[in-house]
């Protein structure tokens, strides 16, 4: 390899990048916009869920319910005149997740110690919100019994019991359980993937479609010259993006980072040199761009957001589908990302992480490499 | 620039040369050679294989049988000393179009690896020759036809390189500026280059010293202009030339159906 032509290919690159503000401006917007957009939109957490309520008893009692359900901040009661007809319509409509309606005779059942009964009604469509509105009102309506036993109890002069087993959680890593938390540091590894691996895989194509790369191949230019130019021009270009996607989460969305950065930068550099070689391949494998434009969305973008474990579990996926998922490098940096921003850990527990994204970025490149030679030959 | 292994008087020398696309046979045993210093053009209509050969002589092709030294050099099995030794413009007049003037030319400069202190010296030569000294900070893509095929020629022959392939280099030009670059192309000669040129219009095949007319593959005329018109006839022309060789070659293959 010879330092001149390399250098002369990286500055060509460089310049097709600064002058093609089209792409220039695309290539650093995207980062933003997808964490705009997702860091705001993509949030799992459930709270504020609008709630219907439908008393029928209209006694302290039932109003006492009610208010537990005002005081929290999982609910939020819309309507508390509604009817059956207005809460299904309003359910219909998506205005209301969950009706509550109380019983004619509630608070008479209470009060006479009987066992009254409270029903809820779900929006099961959104089964992910339902279930999890349906595991706090549970929590909601139980205490809302102890109490009401407490109260009985000691009207009757009996010492209050204290629960038999009483849970006490303690929340790792996340203790707001904030789901941007968690998905931000994974969706740098989604914005990455896609700039690097689109971007590069467009460049071989390029030369190809405007018969430059003839040109060049009349050249003494070798491939391994050509790859690292190219590949090296982009880098600073996937560097930006990567800083700009770190500043912005933790700036803005003021995810915490309890690891090392030192890690984080190593670690996000050699998955960006891995996505752009795959870039590369991509674009040596396919002749117009628009050919190698499909094939690196399907085969960057995509398992980076799905088979990644970035928002959707992969403990949850079939197993031929986890298996899938290990050839993808994403899913071993979203681990590291989530490992060094959540958990603090350190290369100790993230080795293998590592050292796939390693033997990933120098089998595709050395592909690629080979993949470039016949035809230049 | 550098001398091949041993001096030879041939720069280009072909032997039985054939490429096979398939079943298709797009260079049929094609036999030449191309002096020092000499102006060699390849005549003939479009998909006659003229583009294949000068592809296999600059090493972006592997033959399928036979053998072509270029400089001396195989260009089988030394594609990178071949690469070294030629200048090569292709059909389509490869420049990067957002690049300025001035930057197409530093980075042909750098891949062909032109010393750091001729560097300059190379560039002014190459802008001066184009006729672009006014407008080396222009966009490429902004030069019309003529311009940017000047430009092309200049930037393939930065290096200096003994032999310059040209594939229809004026196709898509206008006459004047056509003319005008037959006359870079004489300029080259002068100073020893040898020129390696294809064409499909015939007043160009007059302007070089020795011509092949190829069609479906094959070599059916080699010599001077003069001398193949002269075959002919006293008011023989070019295209004369062109129509009984295709003629004649036709004939034999019926000929040879016919057994």
């Amino acid at each position: 390899m010879k330092f001149r032509r390399f250098y002369a290919i990286f500055r060509k690159e460089g310049l097709h990048i600064v002058r093609d503000w089209r792409s220039l401006g695309l290539a650093l917007a995207i980062p933003a916009m997808l964490l705009l957009l997702f860091g705001y939109a993509l949030t799992l957490d459930v709270d504020k869920i609008p709630t219907a309520v439908y008393d029928q008893d209209r006694t302290p009692q039932s109003r006492d319910l009610i208010a537990h359900f005002q005081g929290s901040r999982y609910f939020h009661i819309t309507d508390l005149n509604a009817t059956y007809s207005s809460i299904e319509k309003s359910i219909n409509k998506s205005s209301v997740i969950v009706g509550i309606v109380i019983p004619k005779d509630f608070g008479r059942t209470i009060l006479s110690n009987g066992a009254a009964q409270v029903q809820l009604i779900l929006d099961g469509a959104d089964s992910n919100t339902a279930s999890i509105a349906m595991g706090y009102a549970n929590a909601l309506v139980a205490t809302y019994s102890g109490e009401v036993r407490d109260r009985e109890l000691s009207r009757r002069g009996t010492p209050k019991v204290k629960l038999p087993v009483d849970v006490r959680v303690r929340m790792l890593y996340n203790p707001e359980l904030k789901s941007k938390n968690f998905i931000i540091p994974g969706l740098i590894s989604v914005i990455l993937m896609l700039v690097a691996a689109m971007l590069t895989s467009l460049t071989i194509a390029r030369e190809w479609e405007s018969g430059t790369m003839e040109q060049l191949l009349s050249t003494p230019v070798r491939p391994i010259e050509l790859l690292m130019g190219k590949l090296c021009a982009y880098f600073v270009l996937g560097t930006v993006d990567m800083a700009l996607a770190l500043i912005l989460g933790m700036g803005v969305f003021n995810v915490p980072l309890h690891g090392s950065a030192l890690l984080l930068g190593v670690s996000s550099m050699l998955y960006l040199f891995g996505a752009l070689c795959w870039g590369i391949l991509i674009s040596t494998i396919t002749r117009t761009q628009q050919m190698a434009f499909q094939i690196s969305l399907l085969t960057s973008f995509l398992p980076a957001f799905l088979l990644s474990g970035f928002i959707y579990s992969l403990d949850n996926m079939p197993w031929i589908i986890r298996q899938i998922s290990r050839i993808f490098p994403a899913r071993y940096f979203v681990a590291i990302l989530q490992g060094v921003f959540l958990k603090g850990i350190g290369f100790g527990l993230l080795w293998s992480n590592f050292l796939f994204l390693l033997i990933y970025a120098v089998v595709v490149f050395v592909i690629a490499n080979k993949k470039l030679r016949p035809k230049i030959a | 620039m550098g001398n091949g292994p041993q001096p030879e008087p041939y720069a280009v020398v072909v032997e039985q040369l054939v490429k096979r696309f398939g079943d298709f046979v797009a260079v049929d045993h094609v036999s030449l050679s191309v002096a020092q210093g000499e102006i060699f053009c390849f005549l003939g209509p479009n998909g006659a294989g003229k583009s294949t050969t000068i592809r296999i002589l600059c090493g972006l092709l592997a033959p399928t049988s036979g053998k072509a030294t270029v400089h001396g050099y195989d260009v089988a099995t030394q594609s990178e000393e071949v690469k070294r030794s030629i200048g090569y413009m292709s059909q389509r007049f490869s420049l990067y179009d957002d690049l300025t003037v001035n930057e197409n030319i530093e980075f042909f400069s750098g891949v062909y690896g032109v010393p750091k202190a001729r560097r300059q010296s190379r560039k002014e030569e190459v802008l001066k020759m184009a006729g672009l000294e006014d407008r080396a900070n222009d966009a490429t893509g902004l030069l019309t036809g003529g311009w940017k095929q000047r430009l092309a020629l200049g930037c393939a022959i930065l290096h200096e390189p003994p032999i310059v392939f040209l594939d229809e280099p004026t196709s898509g030009v206008d006459p004047i500026a056509r003319r005008h670059f037959w006359d870079l192309i004489y300029e080259m000669s002068e100073r020893g280059s040898t020129v390696f040129v294809t064409t499909h219009y015939m007043e160009e095949a007059e302007y070089c010293q020795r011509l092949a007319l190829m069609y479906r593959g094959k070599i059916i005329a080699l010599g001077a202009p003069d001398d193949l018109k002269r075959d002919l006839g006293p008011d023989a022309k070019m295209e004369d030339v062109f129509i009984t060789s295709i003629e004649r070659e036709e004939a034999r293959d019926e000929a040879k159906e016919g057994q």
